[in-house]
This record gives C-alpha cells, sequence and structure tokens, in this order.
C-alpha cells in the first residue's frame, strides 16, 4: 500500500450535502469521501492505494480534476484498490456532484 | 410478479448501499455510524492493505412499507464481503440495538465468503458474536431476514447465520452453503467437487436448488423490487416463536432423513429427480413463478 497526499488550487465549491461517499473498494475500483475542508480556495486529497510507484499519474488524474471542476474548500479521502486513471476520473466527478446535492 | 427484463435493477450487481435505497422506502434510511465518522480496519492497515470508510458493511434503520425496520447491507465487492473486526461489530451492535428497539424486523442484506481471513482470530469471533445476536434479536421478538442474492452468496460462517435467522428470501442467482465450492474441491479434490463447472455449482448451492430443498422461505426474482416485496411478503403475519426443544427436535430429525435420502447424490439433478421432480433438466431453465408452482406442484 502507498499514501499519497496532494493540494491542488481550486474554485470554491458549490453548497455542499456534507459528507459524500461514491464507489467501493472492489478490484479496479475505489471509493471517494468528500468533506469539507478548511481552505475555500483548495482541494485537499489524501490517497490509500494498493498500487505502488503511480504517484505522478495520481498527480496528474487529481491535478486535471482541480482545474476542471470547482472543488475548493473540501477535504477528500479516497481508498484505492488498482482503479485506472479513467475510473478515477469518473468516479471524481461522481463524488463531487453528490457532495454538491446532485444527482444520484 | 416477473417484471420485464428491462424495468429490472439487479440485485446480484448492486452496491450494498444501492439495494438498501431499492428496498426501504424511498428516502427513509438513516445510516448509522457513518462512513465519515468510522475507521478502516486496523489489521488491513497492519498488512499494508487498503481498508473501506465502512469496513464492507453499510447498518441503519429505516421503513419497508411503513414498517420501522433495522439494516443490515454487506459489501460484497470489498474482499469478498467479508467479516472483520469492526465490520462484524457494526452487525452485532444493530442487532443489539433491535433487542431494546424493537424494530418491526432486521433485514440482513448478506453477500459474504465468511471470515476475513487477514483477520484471523478476530474475524472468526465477530461471526460468533452475531450468531448469538442473531438468536438474541429472535428471542426477543424481533424477525430477523437474511436476503441472499448478490455475487458471494453466503458461505462459511455467514452460511451458518443465515440459517439462523427467520428465514430466508433467496435469488436465483444467490447461493448458500457452508464450505464454498473451491475450498470442497482444494480440500477433497476436483473428483469430489469440480468448483469451475459453474452450473454444478448453481446446482448444488443456488438459490433454485435451496428453495426446491426447503431451505429458503421464498424464492423471487434478481431484482430490487422483488427482493423489497418479498421481504415485506415474509414479514406479512410472521410472529416469532420462543425457542422450543420440541421444534428443534423436529428440525434435526428432518435434517437426518435428508442425509439419509440424499447422501450419496452428486448432483441437484438427482436430487429433485428424488424430489418428484418429472423433469430435472429443466429446473435450470425455468423462471422464478414457473419454480415456485413447481414445488407448489411437488409431493411432501
Amino acid at each position: 500500500m502507498e499514501t499519497l497526499e496532494f493540494r491542488f488550487a481550486s474554485h470554491p465549491a458549490g453548497p455542499a450535502a456534507d459528507p459524500a461517499l461514491c464507489g467501493v473498494v472492489g478490484s479496479g475500483n475505489l471509493e471517494i469521501l468528500i468533506r469539507a475542508g478548511d481552505d475555500p480556495a483548495a482541494c485537499q486529497l489524501s490517497i490509500k492505494t494498493s498500487a505502488r510507484g503511480f504517484g505522478d499519474t495520481w498527480r496528474a488524474v487529481l491535478g486535471d480534476f482541480a482545474a476542471a471542476h470547482a472543488a475548493g474548500g473540501t477535504t477528500v479521502a479516497i481508498n484505492d484498490m488498482g482503479a485506472t486513471p479513467a475510473v478515477v476520473t469518473l468516479r471524481l466527478a461522481q463524488a463531487l456532484a453528490e457532495y454538491q446535492g446532485g444527482a444520484q | 410478479m416477473n417484471a420485464p427484463l428491462a424495468n429490472r435493477k439487479s440485485w446480484f450487481e448492486a452496491t450494498a448501499r444501492a439495494r438498501i435505497g431499492g428496498l426501504l422506502d424511498a428516502g427513509s434510511f438513516v445510516e448509522f455510524l457513518q462512513p465519515a465518522a468510522s475507521q478502516p480496519s486496523p489489521h488491513l492497515a497492519q498488512l499494508d492493505l487498503p481498508g473501506a470508510f465502512d469496513d464492507g458493511v453499510v447498518v441503519g434503520c429505516g421503513r419497508l412499507e411503513k414498517m420501522p425496520i433495522f439494516v443490515i447491507a454487506q459489501e460484497g465487492q470489498f474482499i469478498g464481503g467479508s467479516v472483520g473486526e469492526i465490520h462484524g461489530a457494526k452487525i452485532v451492535g444493530t442487532l443489539r440495538r433491535a433487542v431494546e428497539e424493537k424494530p418491526a424486523a432486521v433485514l440482513f442484506l448478506i453477500d459474504s465468503g465468511g471470515v476475513r481471513l487477514h483477520e484471523a482470530n478476530a474475524g472468526l469471533i465477530a461471526i460468533s458474536e452475531i450468531m448469538r445476536a442473531v438468536l438474541d434479536a429472535r428471542a426477543a421478538g424481533v424477525p430477523v431476514v437474511a436476503l441472499v442474492g448478490g455475487s458471494c452468496g453466503a458461505f462459511g460462517g455467514m452460511g451458518i447465520v443465515a440459517k439462523l435467522c427467520s428465514g430466508i428470501v433467496i435469488s436465483e442467482e444467490g447461493r448458500l452453503a457452508l464450505s464454498g465450492p473451491e475450498v470442497i474441491e482444494t480440500v477433497m479434490g476436483v473428483e469430489e467437487f469440480d468448483a469451475k463447472d459453474r452450473a454444478l455449482v448453481w446446482r448444488v448451492t443456488g438459490g433454485k436448488h435451496r428453495y426446491l430443498m426447503g431451505d429458503c422461505a421464498l424464492l423471487v426474482d434478481d431484482d430490487l423490487a422483488a427482493f423489497r416485496s418479498g421481504a415485506a411478503e415474509f414479514l406479512t403475519g410472521w410472529r416469532e416463536a420462543g425457542p422450543s426443544l420440541a421444534a428443534l427436535r423436529s428440525s434435526q430429525q428432518a435434517l437426518e432423513n435428508r442425509l439419509a435420502a440424499y447422501a450419496t447424490y452428486r448432483d441437484g439433478l438427482d436430487v429433485w429427480a428424488a424430489l418428484g421432480v418429472a423433469q430435472p433438466d429443466s429446473v435450470p431453465l425455468l423462471d422464478s413463478d414457473r419454480l415456485v408452482a413447481l414445488k407448489k406442484g411437488l409431493p411432501t
């Protein structure tokens, strides 16, 4: 297992249904828990992943997410069981939509 | 009660949380010990494995057709729905709370291979505590209904727990047994049981076989709505009878009779023929309504 921590600047997220949980820690899948954070202009992420050595990939995928979405003011905790970058991107968008009170 | 396939929402494919969403009255679920308030398994962390916030089980309360109920839902996708220390403690805590608060029922959505081997003794103890807690809830007059239709079925210790419940609602996709197929093959050899023969596995452990044998109260379609109406149907008119020696003796006798009648058979097909099914080969192709009708017509 590898533990990774990231912090990205991001526009503030909208009104929140705190906390929001999305996904399952199954093979090739991950779960994402979004809670309110301290800094409205930043997204703080911590990841526990079963796949070692993919720090650069995580940084790229999560950086794209923070740039593309208004995810500021959130703390994101991720438990990962080898999800691909595409699945991570999809789940992040899904989790943020739920956090903002969006569709199921 | 067969909904068209396009309108079904598969129980087998749904996550634990999605199953709860489809099972209870809309918007009625309130989770005990939410993921943000819980902690992942310390044992898995010691083994350098990622845990899940809810440790693979969702517990809470809600309503089923307006009846107040408690619900326990195992997540089969997380390490096979296996029972670890925190996972087990959440289940036991919910059952003990049911003894105090007396909901109309506890719905137990089982999807598990049994003990989480990573947690060894903690998992074994958790299973034994769950068994006791199920019996305590029933002794307090609270029915515990097992719903089995997930990809992991109900095996190992959770197979025993399922049989300790008031009744079992199962789908064709559901499986129920003690030792899993791979375990039997590993211990006894492939000549004894070929775990790769999926059709054989289902003919011996699957929902249709369990229903024909009288191990399960209801057989339903692989559909969230079907499990919902099945659970409600089971609870209608059900009252927990207190523990009785006579009832235990009679079920022991039934098990001995069953062993004497079927112990030498190798396949569900042989058992169904002995039960009086005219065309055993047709059983795997029947839909649930037809199978229920077939069982009604069998000699008792």
